[in-house]
């Protein structure tokens, strides 16, 4: 971004993105800036390398579980509808959505069932709809402190899945997962201000 | 009497003053009939034998020699004590702010002096506060000012504070001018020009002293920014606007004040303002020029900062200019290049040093405002003290919220209804406007003690009756969740989606107002740096520390128990549960517990400040942690052979992605601490990084230079491309191995990620400092911004 470059870049495709995100055009256009800052070698999509170059996410415990969940089915590049894709969980939901919204459109990707559904990939890692045991291990290992000692761990991971398991099977399903959630406000939680 | 103030475990500092007022009062009752002389020739104290004065006495007591500096220092000691204990009772900290506790001090010490009927010793006259303890208070606000919100909300800060400071000052005293027009009060002599003098000196607001209690209900930044700054500008606006209606009380009879005056008036305040500012911008730029050559006699650099900020002060304050604003203008300056100049230890000093006087000065302002409370000057009028009191609040509310109406209209994100009620609430005055009010010349202020006292029930009001209740306040507008016990589900699953937020937060950036950023960063690069940062040479080897570093990190993980087989390498012998184990509801409120206090903190992006400590390093303790745990797991999985410990698929993406390190000395991603995000400095740090990870104890010598050929490489390419759009070079650059040495600046790894790529704003607030805390060697504090070379 020279100095007079920023307000020449137009974003491209922004019509299709608009409707599919529901950003405004400031927004996506700040959000483009943000997507060529990002992209170091000016290659025009963002690789995992581009990412991980964000200081505040290698501290991040889930760090590179969430550079993970832009780079969905194993691809290498993300480019910019599918960046944008992503960051519009966050999308703060408007009131008006709800209530006027035509049934037919798919729903809209800030809505709570799709903000949940990304929240749930996070720990799904093998996409089989589940969170099993190890996965729900894994998650606590990497949130939790040095201190805490293994078998901690485990029976801190087996009273999670023990209690939002409904049909006993061991694992956490994405219904089981959204039904233990269903007191807490995903919309506020999940939600960026800057990005509406 | 008995102790009074929360918190204060130890009778000891009070028998001890005690003791020495006792002895000061009888050592002075004896020597002089006629009070205790400040001059009293030693030796001609308590003689052991008859006191003709002509023996050798072999034991003497002289209290007068010492007694200024003595009851000071015992003082502060005092007021350290009572901090000590204030800060080992769990929750006060929490429910009041540490002024109030100081007030508390204060007063005890008045009550001390009163009653034993002591003569306190005159610390504070009007050139001792302005030269000596008003500066050190002020640049301690300006040096941890956080620049870059900072200056993202200049617009806003400099309209809030500016103007809202005036139309209190002007406000009030206008309002209380008419009611000392009403007869019935008794407050007729008290002209126009008194009451806005007086006004003036309450509009100082303190509020930092109260961010403390409501720090942890996550204060959005630009209100933090609104609260900082406003406490900053305000003093020194509050001073100028002091200084002038006092100068206009000294020079006309308020009848012969002419329109010509009052313009003469306006400008000179904006003279005075805009001079001192740029007073303190020169003085900021030389000082920092100056820390340039000090690499060789590195003790000296925290003198250089203090003198060269006071000499700011000085010589603004020579030619009338605003003393306050020139010192905070030097130190907002000064900071960013000083910060990258000096080594890790005078880094550490400054902000040590700088704290403990701005708390030394500050505790003794307070003291005297304790003796000054307990006295027998005082005059009390209710019209008067009610009326401030009330003015006070209604002037605030009324600055607060049309101002802040017109400003929201210019805002990306307007400030909402909830944060103006915030800031409102923190108008609590502090030892500014006591310190003015007490410095009123008796001499054209006829009825200063009446002005006295209002402030001091303006300060004590507003410190303990808004303090204790802003915490509640701040909580209760959050409208956070309820407080019932959450599951330890739901506890994991919303932690868990706090450290997503802020991780999509991150990946966002910091939003601002680009353009004018851009030009100022290239212009900062462009010259300035040249001009003002050091070059220098290593100090030792970027790899050998690294080693140390994680050597010893190593061995405390180890000593801690954290480092064990079973914590990283097993993850693919996680037993399937043995069925499901009935929980009595203690273990669950256990184990919640356990969880509770075990999980990583989200990242704070607003940047916390305490008026009267320095953070506790606990988040760089976590993100140290956490960055050599995510290291070790890579280590574990690549020796492993490429399949991420988590269990994926060992599937072709993650062989490519995590074979980097071993193909080509590209940029590979490394335990993730590959931070650092300028242009070229960014391959740099993380090539450098990549080359560390795959270090393992069989390299040989020979990659080891191979390695630092490669991070040498970096800094040759940059330079002329400062200008450009600010884009990485080329990957091919990074495999010019060969590349002729240059000395390189070695490097803290893990830096704060800059958001704004393309100004390249190195503001190291934002993020959490990872690991690279104990790299003092080096003289980098991790939090330190990227650093840049020619």
């Amino acid at each position: 971004m020279g100095s007079g470059g920023s307000r020449a870049a137009q974003v491209p495709d922004a019509d299709r993105i608009r409707r599919e995100t529901g950003f405004s055009q400031a927004t996506l256009l700040r959000l483009y800036h943000r997507f060529r800052a990002l992209d170091s070698n000016k290659k025009g999509y963002l690789s995992r390398v581009d990412l991980q170059q964000i200081g505040a996410l290698a501290v991040n415990p889930l760090g590179d579980r969430i550079i993970d969940s832009f780079f969905p089915d194993g691809s290498l590049r993300v480019e910019f509808p599918d960046f944008v894709r992503v960051l519009a969980h966050f999308r703060p939901v408007d009131d008006e959505d709800t209530g006027t919204r035509d049934p037919m459109q798919p729903e809209p990707l800030n809505s709570r069932m799709n903000k949940l559904r990304f929240a749930f990939q996070l720990y799904d890692l093998d996409r089989d709809g589940k969170i099993s045991r190890h996965e729900m291990l894994q998650v606590l290992r990497l949130m939790v402190g040095v201190q805490v000692t293994e078998e901690q761990l485990e029976s801190i991971t087996d009273r999670t899945v023990q209690e939002a398991d409904e049909d006993g099977d061991g694992a956490v399903s994405f219904l089981e997962f959204t039904k233990s959630l269903e007191k807490m406000n995903i919309e506020q939680k999940m939600s960026i201000r800057i990005l509406k | 009497m008995g102790i009074q103030a929360p918190g204060l475990l130890s009778p000891w500092p009070w028998l001890l003053l005690l003791v020495a007022l006792r002895g000061s009062e009888a050592t002075s009752a004896l020597n002089k009939p006629t009070g205790p002389p400040a001059q009293q020739a030693p030796g001609a104290g308590l003689a052991s034998g008859p006191a003709l004065g002509e023996r050798i006495t072999v034991f003497e007591l002289d209290y007068d020699y010492v007694q200024v500096p003595y009851e000071v220092t015992l003082w502060i000691l005092l007021a350290s004590l009572a901090k000590i204990g204030f800060h080992l009772h769990h929750r006060l900290p929490g429910l009041m702010p540490e002024s109030c506790l100081l007030i508390i001090v204060g007063a005890l010490v008045g009550a001390i002096i009163f009653g034993t009927d002591h003569k306190s010793p005159p610390v504070m006259d009007s050139n001792i506060y302005f030269l000596y303890l008003l500066p050190p208070i002020v640049l301690e606000g300006g040096y941890f000012m956080p620049t870059r919100p900072f200056l993202e909300n200049i617009g806003s800060i400099l309209w809030w504070a500016g103007l809202g400071a005036l139309v209190n000052a002007l406000g009030i005293g206008l309002s209380l001018y008419l009611i000392c027009q009403i007869k019935a009060f008794g407050l007729s002599d008290v002209n126009l020009l008194q009451n806005l003098v007086f006004g003036s000196l309450i509009s100082a607001v303190d509020p930092v002293a109260v961010l403390a209690v409501f720090e942890e209900a996550r204060v959005n930044e630009p209100l933090y920014m609104m609260i900082f700054g406003e406490a900053l500008l305000n003093d020194g606006i509050s001073v100028v606007l002091y200084n002038i209606l006092i100068a206009f009380t000294k020079m006309h009879k308020f009848e012969s004040i002419e329109p010509v005056d009052v313009l003469a008036g306006c400008a000179r305040f904006i003279i005075v303002g805009v001079g001192g500012v740029f007073f303190g911008i020169i003085f900021g730029f030389v000082s920092a020029f100056i820390t340039r050559f000090t690499q060789n006699i590195s003790a000296i650099e925290p003198l250089i900062v203090f003198m060269f900020s006071y000499l700011s002060y000085l010589s603004a304050e020579t030619l009338y200019l605003s003393g306050i604003l020139a010192i905070t203008a030097c130190a907002v300056t000064m900071k960013k290049y000083v910060e990258e100049n000096v080594s890790q230890t005078s880094y550490t000093t400054i902000k040590y040093f700088m704290k403990m006087l701005s708390s030394v000065s500050e505790t003794l302002i307070f003291i005297f405002m304790g003796v000054s409370t307990v006295g027998k000057n005082h005059e009390w009028n209710w019209a008067f003290v009610g009326f401030t009191l009330a003015f006070c609040l209604l002037w605030r509310a009324i600055s607060v919220f049309t101002l802040f109406y017109v400003s929201n209209r210019f805002r990306t994100f307007p400030f909402s209804a909830k944060d103006q009620c915030i800031i409102f609430y923190s108008g609590v005055r502090g030892a500014g406007s006591f310190s003015l009010a007490f410095l009123l010349p008796l001499s054209l202020f006829p009825r200063k003690n009446m002005f006295v006292t209002a402030t001091l029930v303006v300060i004590y009001f507003t410190v303990f009756i808004q303090g204790i209740t802003i915490g509640p306040l701040v909580r209760y507008l959050d409208v956070k969740k309820t407080n019932k016990k959450e599951s330890i589900n739901e506890e994991l699953h919303i932690r868990l989606m706090d450290h997503l937020k802020a991780g999509i937060e991150d990946v966002c950036g910091q939003w601002s107002h680009y353009q004018v950023r851009d030009k100022f960063k290239k212009f900062d690069h462009k010259y300035l740096r040249k001009i003002l940062i050091r070059e220098n040479l290593p100090r030792s080897s970027i790899v050998s520390l690294y080693k140390k570093l994680e050597m010893k990190q190593a061995l405390e993980m180890a000593e801690t128990g954290a480092l064990s087989a079973s914590a990283f390498s097993r993850p693919h012998q996680a037993q399937p549960s043995q069925g499901t184990k009935r929980l009595s509801p203690e273990d669950v409120a256990s184990m919640r517990d356990l969880l509770t206090r075990n999980m990583y903190q989200v990242r704070q992006r607003t940047p916390s400040y305490n008026k009267y400590n320095l953070q506790p390093q606990t988040t760089e303790k976590q993100a140290k942690e956490i960055l050599i745990r995510r290291q070790n797991t890579l280590r574990e999985s690549m020796r492993k052979g490429h399949s991420l410990p988590w269990g994926t698929p060992a599937g072709a993406k993650n062989i490519r992605y995590l074979s980097f390190p071993y193909s080509r000395p590209r940029p590979a991603r490394g335990g993730g601490a590959a931070a650092a995000l300028e242009d070229a400095d960014s391959s740099d740090s993380e090539l450098s990084f990549a080359m560390f990870h795959e270090h393992s104890p069989a390299r040989s010598l020979q990659e080891r230079q191979r390695i630092q050929q490669i991070t040498t490489v970096k800094s040759l390419n940059r330079g002329g491309k400062l200008s450009s759009s600010g884009y990485q070079i080329s990957p091919s650059q990074e495999e010019h191995v060969g590349r002729s040495r240059k000395a390189l600046r070695p490097k803290p790894l893990f830096h704060p990620v800059d958001e704004e790529r393309e100004s390249g704003e190195e503001s190291g607030e934002e993020a959490s400092p990872p690991g690279a805390g104990q790299w003092a060697e080096h003289g980098r504090e991790p939090r330190r911004p990227l650093l840049r070379r020619k």
